[in-house]
Order: C-alpha cells, then sequence, then structure tokens
C-alpha cells in the first residue's frame, strides 16, 4: 500500500539532493529534457545538437532522458508530482491540451522570435493551433509526422494478393482492398495488417482508419461525444469484422511485428522507417493511407518540446528549445521528425534528410501528409478518457460483440467528462 | 561486568547521584539497536502515511501546481465512484482465489515434500525457486505465454485443444493473474509448511497408528492442529499481500478486460499517475489501509477459535 507513496517521497529527496547539486557547481547549467525515445540515432543526433548549443553558451549541459514510451507522460507527470521535474519535455499531441491550459509550461513565443534566423513565422497556424493558449506558444511542435502504409512485397507477393503499388496504379487503393490482401496474407499464416501501437490498448491509433469514415471521437470543440454517431459505428463494424472474419489483422493478444518481415502492411509514422530490417531486408514499399468511404484523407502525429515553467532555468531551457528548433537544426531533426517549416516541406530538402524514401513516397506521404493532414485528436483529461474508451471497448474486441450498443455506453460515460 | 561497574559507580554520600544509571546506560542501548529499523520505519512507513492522509484532503494538480485543502469531499467521491464496487469485487475475487489456491497447493505440497526420498531436497529447491525470481521477469515471461498465439495455447493445440484468450477475456484474464500469482509464491508457504510439518512429533503418529486412525484422521486430528498457528501466519502473509498486487495487472492486463482485473491498487495507481488525481488516489490507499488493517486484526482475534496452540 505504502509503494506509491514511498516512491513519491524517494523521488521528491532525490529532487532535493539534485537541486544541492546543481546548486553548489557554480554558474554551470545542467538542463534535463525527457523524451520517449531511446532510438540510437536519434540520441546521436540530439546530443549533436546539444554540442552545437555548448560551443555558444559554455556553461550549459543538457541531457536527455529516455523514458518508456507506453508509459511517457504518467512517469513525466509523476516526476513533477515528486518536485522532480525536467527542465523541458516532449509532449504528446494527445495531452497537449493538459499541459498548454494548465500553466505548467513556460511561454515560447518571445525567445523563439528573439532567436537569430529562427523565422517562426513560416511554421504554419495549423501546426502550432494545439500548443498554442490566448496568442502564445507553450510547445513547439518539432515532430508533424504523417501516418502511412509501410508495406512488405515480398510477403504479399507469396500469398498471391495484389500489392498496394499496384492497386495504387490501377486507382483502387481503397480500405476494402487494402483489407482483402491484408485478408489473404493473414490466411497464409503471416500478419496482414497491423495498426502500430494500438496493441487493443491505444484506440486512438485506430484514428488513421476511421477518419477514412469521416469519424471522430469526439465533436471538433470537444464537448459532445460522437462516438456512437454512424460514421464511427461503421468505421468499427469494419474493423472488427477485418479482426474476426476476415482475419486481415491480428486479434487481441497476438504479437505480430511487421519489422520483423511477419507482416503484410503496418500504419505508423515515417520516423519508424529507421526499424527497417538492415541484416534481412525485405522489398519494402511507403504509400499512402487508403481511400475511405468518406475519401482521402492524412493524419498526422504531433509532438512538442516545451519548457517547464518551474524549472529554476526556464530562460536558458528555452533558448535551448530555440536552438534546437532553429531552421537548420529543424532540417537534421527532419530526418526523423518532420518540420512543419514551410522551407523545410519540399521534396529536395526531404530527399536529403530521408535517403531511405524515394522522391513519390515524400511527395505522395509525407508533403501531401503534412499539408492535408489532421491531427490526432486529444483532449483536456485524455488519460482519463482514454482509460474509460479502452476498457468500454473491450467488448467490442471479441468475435461476437454489439459495436453499435458498446459505442452508446462509451458516450453515455465520457459525455460528462467531455463537458467538463 | 556489570557488577564491576556497579562497584565502581557506587554513590559517595553527600554527592547527588549520576545521571547515567545502570538502568537508564542498558535503554540508551537499545534505543541505539533499534534506531536503524525505527528511523526507516518513521522515514520509509510513518511519514509517508501521515503523507498521504493529508494528501487525501486535498485536490492536488499536478501541472497547475495547486494544492487545495477540499476536506472530506475525496471521501464523499469515494461513496460516488459508480466503478469502485466493481473495482472492489475484483479485488475481493483475485484475494479469495489467490489465498485458497496458495494455502491449499503449498500445504499439499509441503505434506509431498516432507518425505523422506533420496533427491527429495532437489525438488523442494525447484519449487521455491520462483520466490527468487524478479517478479517483473517472472511475470513477463507469463505475458508471452499466455498469448492467444503463446506458448501456453502452443502446447494445447497440440494435445487438440484450442486455447482460449488467456489475457482477453473476463473470467480467463482473473484465473491467469491468481495463478502466475500462486506459482510465484507458492513455494514460500510450502517452506513455512513444511517447516511446520516437521515440528510435529513423530510418536503421535505413531500412538495413532496403533490406535486404528486412519492417515486421512492422522491429518485433521493430529497435522492440521499442530500447524494451526502457522495456517494463521501464512493466511495473514498472503491476505495482505493478495491485496497489495500490483505488477502483475499492470504487466499482464492493465486491468482489463474492462474493469475485470482492475484491483484496488491498480485502481489507485490510474486514479493518481495516470488521471493525475493525487488526492483522490491518497483517499483510494487509506480505504486500502483500513481494509488491510481490520482484515488483519480480524484473523489476529480469530487465532483463539482456529489455532490450536500458541507458543
Amino acid at each position: 500500500m505504502l509503494y506509491h507513496p514511498t516512491l513519491k517521497f524517494t523521488v521528491f529527496a532525490l529532487g532535493l539532493l539534485g537541486l544541492g547539486g546543481i546548486a553548489q557547481a557554480q554558474d554551470a547549467v545542467n538542463l534535463r529534457m525527457t523524451i520517449w525515445s531511446a532510438n540510437e540515432a536519434h540520441l546521436k543526433l540530439f546530443n549533436d545538437i546539444a554540442a552545437g548549443f555548448k560551443k555558444e553558451h559554455p556553461n550549459v549541459t543538457v541531457a536527455y532522458e529516455s523514458l518508456p514510451f507506453d508509459t511517457y507522460t504518467t512517469a513525466l507527470t509523476t516526476q513533477i508530482a515528486g518536485g522532480n521535474a525536467p527542465d523541458m519535455a516532449w509532449i504528446f499531441e494527445t495531452s497537449a491540451y493538459d499541459f498548454v491550459k494548465s500553466g505548467a509550461l513556460y511561454p515560447l513565443t518571445d525567445t523563439l522570435k528573439a532567436a537569430k534566423g529562427y523565422n517562426l513565422e513560416e511554421v504554419s497556424a495549423g501546426a502550432t493551433e494545439r500548443w498554442t493558449q490566448d496568442g502564445a506558444l507553450y510547445a513547439y511542435p518539432f515532430s508533424t509526422s504523417p501516418f502511412a502504409m509501410f508495406v512488405n512485397n515480398d510477403v504479399i507477393k507469396a500469398a498471391g494478393a495484389k500489392t498496394p503499388a499496384e492497386m495504387i496504379a490501377s486507382g483502387d487503393w481503397t480500405w476494402e482492398n487494402a483489407i482483402a490482401t491484408a485478408s489473404a496474407v493473414g490466411k497464409s499464416g503471416k500478419g496482414g495488417l497491423v495498426v502500430r501501437d494500438f496493441n487493443y490498448q491505444n484506440w486512438q491509433y485506430l484514428t488513421s482508419v476511421w477518419n477514412g469514415w469521416g469519424a471522430s471521437p469526439w465533436s471538433e470543440e470537444g464537448k459532445t461525444c460522437s462516438m456512437a454517431d454512424k460514421p464511427m459505428a461503421d468505421a468499427l463494424s469494419f474493423i472488427h469484422d477485418a479482426i474476426f472474419t476476415k482475419k486481415a489483422m491480428p486479434g487481441p493478444g497476438e504479437m505480430v511485428d511487421f519489422f520483423a518481415g511477419d507482416a503484410a502492411m503496418t500504419i505508423t509514422q515515417i520516423s519508424r522507417a529507421s526499424l527497417l530490417p538492415k541484416d534481412k531486408p525485405f522489398s519494402w514499399d511507403l504509400v499512402p493511407l487508403p481511400k475511405g468511404p468518406a475519401g482521402e484523407y492524412a493524419l498526422i502525429g504531433q509532438a512538442g518540446i516545451g519548457v517547464m515553467q518551474s524549472g529554476k532555468n526556464a530562460k536558458t531551457a528555452a533558448e535551448f528549445v530555440a536552438y534546437m528548433t532553429n531552421p537548420e537544426n529543424s532540417a537534421k531533426l527532419s530526418q526523423f521528425f518532420p518540420s512543419a517549416r514551410k522551407s523545410l516541406l519540399n521534396a529536395e530538402v526531404l530527399k536529403k534528410t530521408n535517403p531511405l524514401l524515394s522522391q513519390e513516397q515524400i511527395e505522395k506521404v509525407v508533403i501531401n501528409g503534412i499539408a492535408t493532414g489532421k491531427v490526432m485528436p486529444g483532449h483536456s483529461g485524455f488519460a482519463q478518457i482514454q482509460q474509460m474508451v479502452r476498457s468500454n471497448l473491450d467488448a467490442i474486441w471479441r468475435p461476437q460483440a454489439d459495436v453499435p450498443g458498446t459505442l452508446q455506453n462509451i458516450c453515455g460515460q465520457i459525455g460528462p467528462l467531455l463537458k467538463r | 561486568m556489570a557488577v564491576a561497574h556497579q562497584h565502581h559507580e557506587t554513590p559517595k554520600a553527600g554527592t547527588p547521584p549520576p545521571f547515567w544509571t545502570i538502568a537508564r546506560r542498558d535503554s540508551l542501548a537499545g534505543f541505539l539497536f533499534i534506531a536503524p529499523q525505527l528511523i526507516g520505519i518513521i522515514t520509509f512507513v510513518l511519514v509517508p502515511l501521515g503523507l498521504v492522509f493529508w494528501y487525501s484532503l486535498h485536490e492536488w494538480n499536478v501541472l497547475a501546481n495547486t494544492f487545495t485543502f477540499t476536506g472530506s469531499q475525496n471521501y464523499r467521491m469515494v461513496l460516488e465512484d459508480t466503478n469502485l464496487l466493481e473495482v472492489l469485487g475484483a479485488t475481493t475475487i483475485f484475494s479469495v482465489g489467490l489465498v485458497v489456491l496458495n494455502l491449499s497447493l503449498a500445504l499439499l505440497l509441503a505434506v509431498l515434500l516432507n518425505q523422506k526420498l533420496a533427491g527429495i531436497a532437489v525438488f523442494r529447491a525447484l519449487f521455491f525457486s520462483p520466490v527468487v525470481v524478479s517478479l517483473v521477469a517472472w511475470t513477463i515471461v507469463w505475458g508471452f505465454l499466455l498469448q492467444k498465439n503463446g506458448g501456453i495455447n502452443g502446447m494445447l493445440l497440440m494435445v487438440g485443444i484450442e486455447g482460449p484468450n488467456w489475457l482477453r477475456e473476463d473470467v480467463t484474464a482473473m484465473i491467469s493473474v491468481i495463478v502466475v500469482q500462486v506459482f510465484k509464491n507458492v513455494g514460500l508457504n510450502m517452506i513455512l509448511f513444511l517447516a511446520a510439518l516437521q515440528g510435529v512429533p513423530k510418536e503421535l503418529y505413531e500412538a495413532a497408528r496403533i490406535d486404528g486412525a486412519p492417515a486421512f484422521k492422522q491429518f485433521r486430528r493430529i497435522t492440521l492442529p499442530l500447524i494451526s498457528p502457522t495456517i494463521l501466519l501464512t493466511s495473514i502473509i498472503t491476505i495482505v499481500g493478495s491485496l497489495q498486487v500490483f505488477a502483475q495487472i499492470a504487466v499482464l492486463t492493465q486491468g482489463g478486460p474492462g474493469l475485470s482485473t482492475t484491483v484496488l491498487v491498480y485502481y489507485l495507481y490510474q486514479q493518481a499517475f495516470q488521471f493525475d488525481y493525487f488526492g483522490y488516489g491518497s483517499t483510494l490507499s487509506i480505504l486500502l489501509f483500513v481494509i488491510v488493517a481490520v482484515l488483519t486484526f480480524a484473523q489476529w482475534q480469530m487465532r483463539k477459535r482456529i489455532v490450536f496452540y500458541e507458543n
């Protein structure tokens, strides 16, 4: 029972010790940024950027702390609760509202505008919308990454099915046909289509599918539940059918890894291209999401960097964020995290930083995706809404399920939370 | 030594008695001996317990950095929380299932391993070994085995049975977390029972045999009464442990499907650490503390009735 309070106390005590340590080294500023990537290539780039900042500010050292992706926000708020908040933190687009509205973040607009050559104006208003409150930017959206479909052509051809490239060429790259291919592969013993990171827990990743039906979990202004509306019921019935009848998607509790060569297709962000196997490569492709009944669509995942208001060195931390996301460093970052800067959104620049992708993939998937994509849904109090929807959606993830009835239940439960 | 001291320190007439009398020195030594443990308990048990109670009277918004006194509001929320009944139900099923299965299996293993056979020590070590394995590592491995296409269903398929989706169906998910926990800790209770069984005097069995008592009757009339203090001890440890289960739920089911495996500790973790309701989470942990305290007290009272003798 005392595990958590004890933990909290320990974190608090460690935080005090940490502050003591900083105070002893005169003038030296140690900044810490929490991130959810532990990818070596990402970390090398971040460390290079930190080293560049140190050249101009010899007394400032920046360290990155990788926290597990699945429990990132929980770990971050626990650090804050324990009085051991990082100086800077990555923030998911889904929890952006909580952080921006709470006053936990240091306003960045003035620092960014004052940075030499920063050119904040070229960052599109659409990209900064979620991170802005009363005209001030509270976190910089350093990653505006479209969701796309990675394809394993070897597996699809072995199952005798049509590849997405063939379907795109003949103009019938639709969800119906995508699932037909996934189903053929699924029945051949390999996995069909994997919506990465969904795992029957993180339902928000299904947005990459249901946006094709024009569905959304709640209304634009976030006050009304729209899970029980027809587009969502149709989309989830389609997904249910794809899982349990067509065997086109791995069922609950089945583990299939696309990047290990075990599935036909996976929906994820292009930054995951770094996971493509180098030892046993397969013939892969990257294509836009298929057309749904509501037409063509794109989805963007965003990630912001915010500076914690409570930090002692918030001003220096904001200067580091300005350095990290200036045009020059944004170009470097965009090989993993596409930038929302207009000057970087052209095929020439993106080709240089994304050697794995072809010119066509960059134009169709990245540039077009960022230009037309909607951002993943988010809401204040997201963690609680997420959990409430998750536990109710479990009723859908079984062969016999009442999809519309379950969605009605969900709206009944999250309705009051949305209105808050 | 003590006598020498006494002789040496006998006060002379007219001078006040010295402050460091034998009794005071002894108690100082005593306090110094227990000080490390006492400081530990104060720092890591009593202070956090007090803090949790203090937090439970507040609404603590971590992000906005506000800490507002709300009095009994969080306690009223406990009464209004519609999920809590389901959570307490899951907690009860888990605890009862765990205690019954754990104690009966531990006793059965202890009786079986209480034989004088060659190589019996190997078996005792084997059944005890999961106790020393890291809990999270143990649970992660079981998580893989219990997947739909995991090891257990693979083995079932070899004998022609299509296994259930263990962690994704209400009933099998609960059974799975109970069994994983039982296999992890049954060795500890088994060793305690084994020690108790070996403490039962052999003459009693001999006398019973001469009187013609069958084996089951010997077990019921001699073994059970004589190991009853150990049964009480193990049941208290197991019930208290079962109410604190967290890692298995977090790794295997995250409380699902639905709320079917959301036990109280996991629920309070969600409230405090995932939803940032630290005040309400603290209130739930006070509730858990009261439940554990009441159950332990009740069991302790019951010893007068069920425990045959106490050392």
